[in-house]
């Protein structure tokens, strides 16, 4: 079955970005107003998903060549070895911390550690959401 | 100095990076990498050596779930620094010994993994003061120790040794957890020391006796005392580098360590005086017993290791006894037979895994293991023979090597602890040197068997794979140190004496200050014991040289009466009696499934919750219910209800969809916008996840199912819905607990976050988060491997052998 799907395809290439935007933006703001790790991953993936689907699998797995199970991986490492990097300071097991810093051109800046966590958080929902939908729509 | 924490943690740090180690490095073998963990933490334990032994201990802890007390304490005193240096030691000879052992064809990255798992694990066993944290080791070192076993696991052997060492060392430690849970609810403490400090005051807690019997229970699996001792001589299908390792410096003696580390809390009573010796000496008689009949050298070691295994163990046994009447110096005289054992501890290490690992080079050699085909190897392997012959008549007691020493101290302690008159030793008592001594006898021949009927005799080209010559210096290396240890012991034994083994004393025994340091004497006058030993090598010599004729008392014993049978009988019974049960309820059929989720949880959630009266509801005070609210709620039912009567499954999904996205609105009506988000994504993304599903499947046809199954179906769907509601309606009231929702209110002076959510998933409640993250990978892996990976055929190979 072919179906003509040009403006869907004309859309996507533009829409793709805001959607990535949004899901940095996203990612960032989850200390202070909605979003975070988990909501962020998740239109990350939603993303790419829109992208497998408008266009066929192996022209995005060469233009994205990452695997994305190996992102999932990394996701859980980071979000579970930033559990013990608060070991080497001597707090318990995920203790996060927080900061406010002086940053050129931004200002004064809030930084927490609970953002690289987050980050972990956000590669494992890719990793995974990309990984199963992949695996299901490849297998034939 | 390094923090013994980090002891523990490097380890496991390593084992993490071997495999990127391994990629880089083409050209050297990666053992010489791993070397220099256990070298280095060697020599960071024999850095403590000097304080340990001017008494001082050092404690760290870590902070983990201070809430219950459970922390990643460590604790270094004597008797821990001894197994430490015996795990690093012993550890960092045997990865030497590997690197020759194993080709790089093998895979090395798992093998290095696992040894390093298993040396952390055993590091984490013997460190932990928190006895949750001990349990964690242990049972770890349960895990990579069936890795290990089970590393040529393309031979069904090797499989089944590591399943049977798992299923017996496994039962062993969740009686240690059980006990350990007896001893925080006696004691009200996690920690080893100050379990000891309060224990006295509790003797007589009613699960104070079950306490001890579990603990022996998960010290006698693991270090293989009779009747669990099946599992070692099967595990001597891992590598040969592997069960020196393992049967010679750490896991076995494990148990050995629990019983010496708990001996202040529960020594000094009758049954674990009785349990420990008895068992110990019955251990040691009957691995002795069975040995001398093995044909495999490995074997045959395998069984001399549990007849040592349970000589310490009994001499732990006495030792305990001083504890009886307290901490007077009457006392003192016995804990010459916890020295003794502790003496012995490091002896048995040094001699059998020197032996281990000569047999390995002989197998590695010539082929085989097999004593009716080995002979006359002194000639072609004279630096081999020298090893095998100090390590074997160490092992047998005679001197000059250092089991002379201990087995000397041995007999010291089982003829004097006849004059104890407590315990009912007057009678019993005489048992006790009488089978050490005639395990003693039995050993002085399988040790003459393995010196000479694999050194000497005829040499037998024809029935070997490989012509013999020595190994290279590298594979001799680590059993060549070994050996150095065995005769330098023996005419040094006072600087381990007062160095490593007084220190242990005062672990063990920490009121006795006074009066723990015991000379060692290699010649201590026309004794009993000295006659003890003559008569042992004279009978030792005749059994051995008219071995063939009393060789046939073996076939008296028939082979079904052996627990090995009763072990496959249980195992093979346990499949079959489970098979049919088994087969009733997994029927195939995902309906049936469903059902016993959907009746369980309307028979016990639901009961449960009107038993304890929990269904009482109150909507008197509730909000009023907006008009906006309403018309979501319509839509949403009536999304429901169609879904019902869909006739494709695309309408059902689509329908579906409608109620997940009613649901993001219900929450932005809320003013829950981080939920909101989140569910819509989740929405757009399982619809996808459906779509692409669906897109393999049948078309949808409509079930006809019996009328019978109808009724039967719609009275658990009405159930479950009543409940589900029920539930939903009575949550508000029923308090049970607590409430904890004001804990995040103070969410930014905490988390620095305005978002009150996200402060919780990050911050509050990051554990959870964590170990989501972790479940959605392995599920998402899970859903990988099931679809992508089928049968290849390589996976063929991994049949019977």
């Amino acid at each position: 079955m072919k179906i003509n799907n040009v403006i869907l395809r004309a859309v996507t290439k533009i829409v793709v970005f805001i959607i990535l935007t949004l899901a940095v933006f996203l990612f960032l703001a989850g200390h202070n107003s909605p979003g975070g790790g988990f909501v962020g991953g998740l239109v990350l993936a939603s993303a790419f998903v829109l992208l497998f689907i408008v266009f066929d699998i192996e022209t995005i797995q060469h233009a994205i060549p990452f695997d994305f199970k190996k992102i999932a991986a990394l996701g859980a490492f980071i979000a579970v070895a930033t559990g013990f990097g608060s070991l080497l300071f001597g707090e318990p097991f995920l203790s996060q911390t927080f900061g406010y810093f002086d940053i050129p051109i931004y200002g004064e800046m809030e930084l927490a550690t609970v953002t690289i966590f987050e980050a972990g958080v956000a590669l494992a929902v890719v990793g995974v959401v990309v990984t199963i939908i992949l695996s299901i729509s490849e297998d034939v | 100095m390094l923090s013994v924490n980090l002891v523990i943690i490097i380890p496991f740090l390593i084992a993490i990076i071997i495999p990127f180690i391994n990629k880089k490095l083409t050209r050297v073998h990666i053992g010489w990498i791993v070397l220099l963990v256990p070298a280095g933490l060697f020599i960071a334990l024999a850095s403590y050596i000097p304080s340990i032994a001017s008494g001082q201990t050092f404690a760290h802890t870590i902070q983990w779930i201070p809430t219950f007390g459970v922390n990643f304490t460590t604790y270094l005193d004597g008797l821990s620094l001894i197994f430490g240096l015996l795990i690093t030691g012993v550890g960092a000879l045997v990865v030497h010994y590997s690197i020759y052992y194993l080709s790089s064809k093998e895979s090395l990255n798992n093998f290095y993994i696992y040894l390093l798992l298993f040396m952390g694990a055993m590091l984490g066993v013997i460190f932990s003061d928190n006895i949750m944290v001990l349990y964690v080791f242990w049972e770890l070192t349960s895990i990579s120790s069936f890795l290990l076993i089970a590393f040529w696991y393309h031979r069904k052997r090797s499989r089944e040794g590591a399943q049977k060492s798992l299923l017996i060392t496994v039962t062993g430690g969740f009686a240690m957890l059980i006990s350990f849970i007896m001893l925080y609810v006696i004691t009200g403490t996690l920690s080893v020391r100050e379990i000891i400090g309060v224990i006295p005051d509790h003797t007589d807690h009613v699960l104070f006796i079950p306490a001890m019997l579990l603990l022996l229970l998960a010290a006698f699996t693991k270090s293989a005392q009779f009747p669990f001792h099946i599992w070692l001589p099967d595990a001597m299908e891992a590598p040969t580098p592997v069960s020196a390792y393992l049967h010679s410096a750490t896991m076995v003696k494990a148990g050995i360590y629990l019983v010496a580390r708990f001996t202040p809390v529960f020594g000094g009573d009758a049954i674990w005086f009785w349990l420990v010796t008895g068992v110990g000496i019955l251990t040691m008689f009957w691995g002795a017993f069975n040995a001398v009949k093995q044909m495999d050298l490995k074997a045959l070691l395998a069984y001399s290791t549990i007849s040592q295994l349970g000589m310490i163990m009994s001499m732990f046994g006495m030792g305990s006894a001083a504890l009886h009447n307290g901490y007077s110096t009457d006392s003192v005289i016995y804990t010459q037979a916890t020295f003794a054992a502790l003496f012995h501890l490091v002896n048995h290490s040094t001699f059998k895994g020197a032996l281990f690992m000569v047999v390995g080079i002989v197998d590695h050699e010539v082929g085989t293991r097999d004593i009716r085909k080995l002979g006359g190897l002194v000639t072609l392997m004279p630096a081999t023979f020298t090893m095998a012959a100090i390590g074997s008549f160490s092992m047998a007691g005679i001197p000059p090597f250092n089991g002379f020493l201990s087995k000397e101290m041995f007999f010291t302690v089982a003829l004097n602890i006849m004059e104890l008159n407590i315990f009912n030793l007057e009678t019993w008592g005489s048992l006790i040197p009488i089978l050490g001594w005639v395990a003693s006898v039995l050993t002085f021949v399988y040790c003459l068997i393995i010196v000479f009927k694999t050194f000497l005799g005829p040499y037998q080209e024809e029935k070997l794979e490989r012509p013999a010559h020595e190994a290279p210096v590298g594979m001799l290396t680590g059993p060549g140190v070994l050996s150095l240890f065995v005769v330098g012991i023996f005419f040094f034994p006072n600087i381990l004496g007062d160095y490593l083994l007084r220190p242990a004393m005062n672990g063990i025994f920490p009121e006795f200050v006074e009066g723990l340091g015991v000379e060692i004497h290699a010649w201590h006058g026309f004794e009993l014991e000295l006659f003890m030993t003559i008569a042992i090598v004279v009978l030792g010599t005749l059994l051995f040289v008219t071995l063939r004729y009393w060789k046939g008392i073996y076939n008296l014993f028939p082979e079904t009466w052996t627990f090995n049978t009763l072990y496959n009988f249980a195992l093979h019974q346990l499949e079959e009696k489970s098979y049919p049960v088994t087969r009733f309820y997994m029927t195939g059929f995902l309906h049936d499934y469903l059902v016993y989720i959907y009746l369980f949880f309307v028979v016990v959630i639901g009961g449960t919750l009107s038993y304890t009266g929990a269904f009482s509801f109150d909507i008197s005070d509730n909000v009023p219910i907006s008009r906006y609210e309403w018309i979501i709620v319509m839509v949403m039912m009536v999304a429901a209800v169609s879904i019902l009567f869909a006739k494709s499954r695309l309408t059902a999904i689509i329908l579906n969809g409608v109620l997940g996205y009613s649901i993001a609105v219900l929450f932005v009506l809320f003013r829950a916008p981080d939920l909101a988000l989140t569910q819509l994504v989740i929405e757009t993304v399982t619809t996808v996840l459906f779509l692409v599903c669906y897109y393999f499947l049948p078309e949808w046809k409509k079930e006809d199912a019996p009328r019978r199954s109808k009724t039967s179906n719609a009275i658990i769907s009405i159930g479950v819905g009543t409940v589900f509601t029920t539930v939903a309606l009575a949550v508000q009231n029923g308090k049970l607990f607590e409430t904890i929702s004001g804990y995040f209110e103070n969410a930014y002076e905490l988390a620095g976050g305005e978002n009150i959510v996200n402060a919780i998933l990050g911050d509050f409640r990051a554990f959870d988060t964590m170990l989501e993250v972790v479940v959605l990978v392995i599920a998402g892996i899970g859903v990988y491997t099931l679809i992508k990976l089928k049968p290849g055929k390589e996976d063929k190979n991994v049949e019977d052998q």
